[in-house]
């Protein structure tokens, strides 16, 4: 079992569901209030990775992060090398990867939410940022929870793009998934297997714990 | 009405009586074949009569498959070391391990890049303009171990092991550079000569004795059905129209020749 890229890729994991819940409770909230004709393209942007090969992804920002692009020089001229086959690679290619799987949990909680409560809560003076941390997220927690949940477990088991834009370089890119690609194509069966026992054992109870919670197993807060 | 399905059936049935007239084999082969083998194939099924049914992908990913009951009859993979390790394992049979064909290694950069690999050879792999260099995975592709060995005998290996990003094959190697990832690329010669990436860089050929040679390795699988056909076939690999094709593509003949 390879540690170093095991903490590696729960580093990212954490890193990524972090920054993605700073970036998806906005959309979502955004999603499911706004009132623009053309909110259906935003949703559909979003959701596109999930419908996508990880290989497009991975191919297009290879693409994008190269000196061959705009915006890969513009990073070079900024910081003296090029982005691709670093940690803030694979940040990057995660983020927009797992994208969908912190939104739409988040925003079909937003929808379920009773919009008199939300309508109350502005009677009554609140702001609209006050109304969301106070009404529409504890209302949503379930929600929240199972975004957390997903985008972790999805983070941890990304693949495709990691291949495509990662470099596998110990300690820096190698993710498990890769390491485990690398050990059955070298036939390490037996180290393999100890790896991905490890991935489905979190899978399965991160999985589990977004079921729990969702039918209710435990209360969410015994405390109340 | 009558006339469609016969029509039908005559098409249906059309490749069957094609198939009568020779044997079909089913051919796994390493990826960086995939230019050189497409000739011969032809040519031995225009010879012969036979049919021939290639398919393309990593030996490491072949060796997993027909541990776990790939129905292929001959494997032709991009080492020696996987055939070997069916033979051991009782899966190919052991008499008929050879190397078919050598690969070459070479360097690689974009058609545009300043670095003159021509000139300054392993030399430009210090210039300060490279920051990253890519090479297909030691762990399990054979070019990525000579790449390592390579850069061992010129002693660079220590110098230059934290700018190295390890693609899965050659391919994606040789991609790294051209999408301006990797400033310089350790690849194979039958994919720098390839016309899709034969106009895109330039290369330089890696001495030989800086590496082991990267002998590729053929072997009848014991479960085959065909064995005199896939016997057959094996040998046409290395009759003279044959090394003539592998050499155009990048690659050397074996040594002594069968």
């Amino acid at each position: 079992m390879d540690w170093q890229s095991f903490f590696l890729t729960v580093k990212l994991a954490l890193l990524v569901t972090v920054i993605l819940l700073a970036l998806g409770l906005p959309i979502a909230y955004w999603i499911t209030y706004s009132r623009r004709r053309w909110k259906f393209l935003v949703e559909a942007v979003v959701g596109m990775p999930l419908v996508l090969p990880p290989t497009v992804l991975g191919f297009y920002i290879l693409l994008a992060l190269g000196s061959r692009s705009p915006l890969g020089r513009w990073w070079e001229s900024l910081t003296g090398h090029t982005l691709a086959f670093t940690f803030g690679a694979l940040v990057i290619g995660s983020v927009i990867y797992s994208l969908p799987f912190t939104v739409q949990p988040l925003a079909a909680g937003f929808a379920t939410v009773d919009a008199k409560l939300v309508a109350a809560s502005a009677t009554l003076g609140a702001s609209g940022l006050r109304t969301f941390w106070r009404v529409i997220l504890p209302l949503s927690i379930s929600a929240l929870l199972t975004a957390v949940a997903l985008t972790f477990a999805h983070t941890m088991g990304e693949f495709g793009v990691v291949l495509m834009v990662g470099g596998n370089i110990p300690g820096i890119t190698r993710t498990v998934s890769i390491d485990i690609y690398d050990q059955v194509q070298a036939t390490n069966y037996a180290s393999a297997n100890q790896t991905a026992l490890v991935l489905l054992a979190i899978s399965f109870v991160a999985l589990s714990l977004v079921y729990a919670l969702n039918r209710r197993v435990w209360a969410i807060w015994p405390w109340r | 009405m009558r006339a469609i399905l016969a029509a039908v059936l005559l098409v249906l049935t059309c490749p069957l009586a094609n198939a009568a007239s020779g044997g079909e084999l089913t051919v796994a082969a390493a990826a960086d074949l995939s230019l050189a083998l497409q000739p011969i194939v032809s040519n031995f099924q225009r010879q012969t009569g036979n049919t021939v049914r290639l398919s393309f992908g990593s030996s490491g990913d072949f060796t997993n498959q027909i541990q776990n009951g790939a129905p292929y009859d001959v494997f032709l993979s991009a080492d020696l070391g996987y055939p070997q390790k069916l033979v051991k394992l009782g899966l190919a049979d052991t008499g008929s391990l050879r190397t078919y064909a050598i690969g070459r290694l070479v360097l690689w950069v974009p058609r545009d890049s300043k670095l003159e690999i021509e000139h300054k050879g392993m030399q430009a792999l210090v210039d300060p303009a490279v920051h990253k260099i890519a090479i297909a995975n030691p762990q399990h592709a054979p070019y990525g171990r000579a790449a390592v060995a390579a850069l061992r005998h010129f002693q660079l290996y220590d110098k230059l092991a934290g700018k190295l990003v390890l693609g899965e094959n050659v391919g994606q190697a040789a991609q790294f550079v051209e999408s301006g990832n990797a400033q310089l690329g350790i690849i194979a010669l039958a994919h720098a000569l390839a016309p899709s990436v034969r106009t895109l860089g330039r290369y330089w050929l890696v001495p030989t004795d800086s590496y082991p040679p990267l002998q590729q390795g053929v072997v009848i699988l014991s479960h085959s059905q065909k064995k005199t056909l896939a016997g057959q076939f094996v040998e046409f690999l290395s009759n003279e129209q044959s090394q003539a094709i592998f050499r155009q593509f990048g690659f050397v003949a074996p040594a002594g020749g069968h």
